[in-house]
């Protein structure tokens, strides 16, 4: 198993998202700071959550255009599977690897709390180990996460099953009242249609530990280390 | 050159008698860039020249204290090679001016304060005031605070998890924002600011500086006045992303051999750093402006001195070492500079463009810093007057209703979800409760963490107030299973030279000496902010305590939040139904009067001592400690929290204000399993520890004698909607 998370200045869970990975599958993964040119050979490549350049400009715009990215997509494109959390959902649609955009939260202010969410595609190679329809609770902390698209993309994303989550409450209802930062049709987390790029705004490093109260993120993880294998 | 004359004197808040000290060391008129400097570290904010006679009556040491008052922040000892470092500061002046930025700079000054140490910050708490609700400056204050507390905690990736939020009119014109940060070290691997080793480097590194911040110490220890507006350039503008590379280029360099000492450049920027360091060391500090990097063109001498610029430190280091730190600040894409040596001649020399532009000993600066035993005055209030509360036709869940819906009860949720409390993955108990638990990062042990004060308490008995505010602090701390450790405070108050401010301050500091003693919780660290006050009129006496205590063990600890159906809820502590300057009196009666209620602290650690042993040693899982709003406040507070109702069993005479919202100290809720319960009452009684049963926890209700009852979801619902609707509105 090899995975790489990339290190941007400014990135802030990319420890969190380190101890997870190592936590299930036994093995740290490699920390490649942002200025590196080239990129060792990925089953898994992540993008972690933070501010990476600070996110002065739109988020995630910056580092889109850093030199590490190019090679990012280089091994997309070779079939490595590409994990974006939150500020890394954001630096995958900038980079053109996932459709739509994340804007300003509906009630523009930074939102962090648990979310329930619905799996929808339980198909893939991130989150085979969920049940269709299950709902996780799985938490959120972002300024920046209304996910934006225009007609076609979401209907081409929803026609061909590429949402991996939807905002939605404890029974499942995804409607106006449970999407926390105004995401046209609830959508949290979308997947490529290749299958091995996903994106989503809630941190499933943060559902992986019982003493936190929170341990849905379980099921992503092993479902991520089982495919690799 | 400058002409110094007495308005400029004067604008430098230099007194007749302080001007006279400087001529007559220097033999001689100061220069401008000297005049500066004294006016920096001679400030209120530098000197503590009100507070310092006696704030060093404060107790700061016990066995676990390893830094006590005096370094960046204080740190106490976790075992096993860990150590916590902490300190609380307030940036209240400039976020009343420019709210966004006053406070964001006010958490960036405070982590700086702590990873200067070589600490990772790992918990980031506030305590925040402002004026009355319907002031017409209050909704942007507090959303422009929150959103800057958030701003800059958010982009660090230091999760901030607790802090109180009051609203009071007393801070109409003076609001409060402190700030405190937790981080963990090593006890080998701390670092300390004594500069030593004559000829090593003086270096600078972090972002440049620029004319921002000028003179804010300054600022921040005067009175205000209705121009204060007019003082926006001198609040400094934070950037986090700086902040971050800053962090962890420090911490990087901290992992080699390479930094003999390091202090970050805070309140009077490069002037207090150069000088602290340097007499700390007793040695002398040349420094080259003009190695200095700046961000604007053409700045004097006296800009790059007094400029508080942020994300800046000063280390000392070999000078055959400072290629090697050099990289690690490249890497960051940080700047790095030798600006200065360490010299043996106990002066501080500053030099820019080739002219010499101060010239001063260190010790005039330092220990000639003026100290003053202000007279002051302890006023109190009189007795509560138990007559002007009459007797009710209101129900008790009615009264209660429009409590947890009122500004200082309702539920915060609305500003801790705006703050990133979770990243770092080690919260185990968010905001919301009475302390935060964080997770020694990697260990199976616990930060218990938690800021308090009641100012009101304060205003009525200073010395009563100075205790508890100690007291609510430890109880908080207590009630999570932790051992509470060690404090750091911040000491808000308006202007010392009136001696009924100065007797507040000095009743205050009586009380916290007491409480800090019997408790054996001593301060290790602090902050004073003097002269809150605009148009003469001062804020109530307001010390934020900022508590940290120990949990050896994660297996045990406890929440408010109830659990179970069929527990037993106890109410521990004796209750009087005292109502004196209680919220109830204020919201309900209309009522500011009277004594605060007593607190027997040696009665306080009993029964702390004892609650904390049923934690760790009986396994006891769900506590709350009973504070402001009293008993049915805080047990409605486990309920929304725990989703399980309680059906309560009063005598008829306790179902009255006095005894359901009376804020009689030292009390705790606890809620007991059926398995546990012989155990805590034979415990209890042996310990002679006054309790009483309350009822059993069960259904979706709060039920007070089987004849008034209201869901739990609609107590929710009013408890979390106050800030939505005063924000809307």
């Amino acid at each position: 198993m090899r995975v790489s998370v990339i290190v941007f200045p400014g990135s802030n869970c990319d420890r969190d998202v380190a101890v997870s990975l190592k936590k299930f599958s036994n093995k740290s993964p490699l920390m490649i700071w942002h200025k590196e040119t080239s990129l060792p050979d990925s089953d898994l490549i992540v993008l972690p959550g933070g501010f990476s350049y600070g996110d002065y400009l739109r988020c995630g715009s910056m580092a889109a255009n850093s030199p590490i990215m190019k090679e990012v997509k280089k091994s997309a494109e070779k079939g490595s599977s590409i994990l974006g959390i939150c500020n890394g959902f954001q630096i995958l649609t900038e980079s053109g690897l996932l459709p739509g955009t994340l804007i300003r939260n509906q009630g523009l202010s930074f939102i962090c709390k648990n979310t329930s969410l619905k799996v929808e595609n339980d198909k893939s190679f991130f989150t085979h180990n969920y049940n269709k329809n299950e709902i996780v609770n799985i938490p959120i902390a972002h300024n920046e996460g209304n996910y934006f698209a225009d007609e076609n993309v979401i209907k081409d994303i929803e026609d061909k099953n590429l949402v991996a989550f939807r905002y939605c409450n404890k029974n499942g209802d995804i409607n106006e009242e449970t999407n926390p930062n105004g995401s046209l049709k609830n959508i949290a987390g979308i997947i490529n249609e290749k299958g091995n790029v996903l994106g989503m705004m809630p941190h499933p490093e943060r559902a992986t530990d019982d003493i936190t109260g929170l341990n849905d993120g379980e099921k992503f993880f092993t479902s991520i280390i089982e495919s690799i294998k | 050159m400058i002409k110094i004359d007495k308005e400029l004197i004067e604008e430098h808040g230099i007194n007749d008698q302080e001007y006279e000290f400087i001529l007559s060391s220097l033999k001689r008129e100061p220069t401008i860039t000297e005049l500066g400097i004294f006016s920096a570290m001679w400030s209120e904010h530098c000197s503590y020249k009100s507070s310092k006679t006696w704030l060093k009556k404060l107790p700061t040491k016990n066995n676990k204290v390893i830094q006590g008052p005096g370094e960046n922040a204080g740190v106490i000892d976790l075992g096993d090679g860990d150590a916590a470092v902490f300190k609380m500061e307030s940036h209240n002046h400039p976020s009343f001016i420019e709210p966004y930025q006053g406070a964001a700079t006010g958490v960036g000054g405070i982590m700086r304060d702590v990873f200067t140490m070589g600490a990772r910050p790992v918990a980031l708490l506030n305590s925040i005031r402002f004026g009355d609700t319907d002031h017409p400056k209050t909704k942007h204050l507090l959303t422009g605070v929150v959103s800057g507390i958030g701003g800059y905690g958010n982009c660090m990736g230091v999760p901030t998890v607790g802090g109180e939020v009051e609203f009071n009119s007393c801070y109409n014109d003076n609001i409060l924002v402190n700030a405190m940060c937790v981080g963990i070290a090593k006890i080998d691997k701390i670092f300390y600011s004594k500069a030593s080793g004559i000829g090593n480097s003086v270096v600078y590194v972090g972002s440049k500086t620029g004319r921002d911040g000028i003179h804010g110490a300054t600022m921040a220890s005067a009175e205000f006045d209705d121009d204060s507006d007019e003082k926006r350039p001198t609040v400094q503008v934070g950037d986090p992303f700086a902040e971050k590379l800053l962090l962890e280029a420090c911490l990087e360099l901290m992992t080699m051999d390479i930094i003999i000492a390091i202090q970050d450049m805070g309140a009077a920027g490069l002037t207090s750093s150069a000088v602290e360091m340097a007499s700390k060391g007793g040695v002398g500090i040349n420094l080259n402006l003009d190695m200095v990097p700046c961000r604007e063109k053409k700045m004097s001498a006296y800009e790059i001195m007094l400029s508080e610029s942020q994300e800046r430190m000063l280390m000392i280091i070999e000078p055959d070492k400072e290629q090697e730190a050099k990289a690690v600040f490249d890497k960051w894409g940080l700047d790095f500079a030798t600006i200065g040596i360490l010299t043996d001649t106990n002066h501080l020399v500053i030099n820019h463009n080739d002219e010499l532009k101060a010239e001063i000993r260190l010790d005039i600066l330092e220990s000639g810093a003026p100290s003053y035993d202000r007279p002051y005055k302890i006023i109190k209030e009189s007795a509560f007057d138990e007559s002007l509360v009459k007797e009710t036709a209101e129900s008790p869940i009615n009264i209660l209703k429009r409590l947890i819906n009122s500004p200082n009860l309702c539920s915060r949720k609305w500003v801790w979800e705006q703050y990133d409390h979770m990243v770092m993955n080690d919260t185990i108990l968010r905001p919301g409760g009475d302390a935060a638990i964080v997770r020694v990062h990697g260990t199976n042990k616990g930060l218990a963490i938690s800021t308090d004060s009641t100012p009101r308490y304060c205003s009525a008995d200073p010395v009563e107030g100075g205790k508890q505010a100690v007291a609510e602090s430890w109880r908080n701390i207590t009630s999570v299973g932790a051992l509470p450790i060690a404090i750091t405070d911040c000491m808000n108050f308006g202007n010392p030279e009136k001696e009924e401010i100065m007797g507040q301050f000095a009743g205050v500091v009586t009380g916290m000496i007491e409480a800090c003693e019997i408790l054996d919780y001593p301060v290790v660290s602090g902050n004073v902010s003097l002269y809150n006050e605009t148009n003469g009129k001062g804020i109530n006496p307001t010390p934020a305590i900022g508590g940290v205590g120990l949990i050896e063990n994660l297996n045990h600890f406890s929440t408010p939040h109830l659990k179970r159906d069929n527990d037993t809820v106890l109410l521990v502590g004796k209750t009087d139904g005292y109502l004196g300057q209680s919220i109830y009196a204020k919201e309900i009666l209309n009522i500011i009067s009277g004594l605060p209620p007593k607190v027997n602290l040696k009665n306080e650690k009993k029964i702390g001592d004892a609650i904390r042993d049923l934690i760790n040693i009986n396994k006891l899982d769900t506590v709350h400690d009973i504070s402001d709003g009293g008993f049915l406040v805080a047990l409605t507070e486990m309920s929304i929290s725990g989703g399980i109702g309680v059906k309560i069993h009063l005598d008829e005479k306790d179902v009255s204000p006095k005894f359901l919202f009376g804020e009689d100290q030292g009390r705790y809720i606890i809620s007991v399993p059926d398995e546990l319960i012989s155990d805590i009452l034979r415990i209890l009684e042996s310990k002679n520890i006054f309790f009483q049963k309350i009822g059993k926890t069960s259904g979706t209700k709060i039920i007070i004698n089987d004849s008034e009852e209201i869901e739990i979801k609609s107590l929710k619902k009013i408890h979390e909607d106050w800030f939505n609707e005063y924000l809307k509105g």
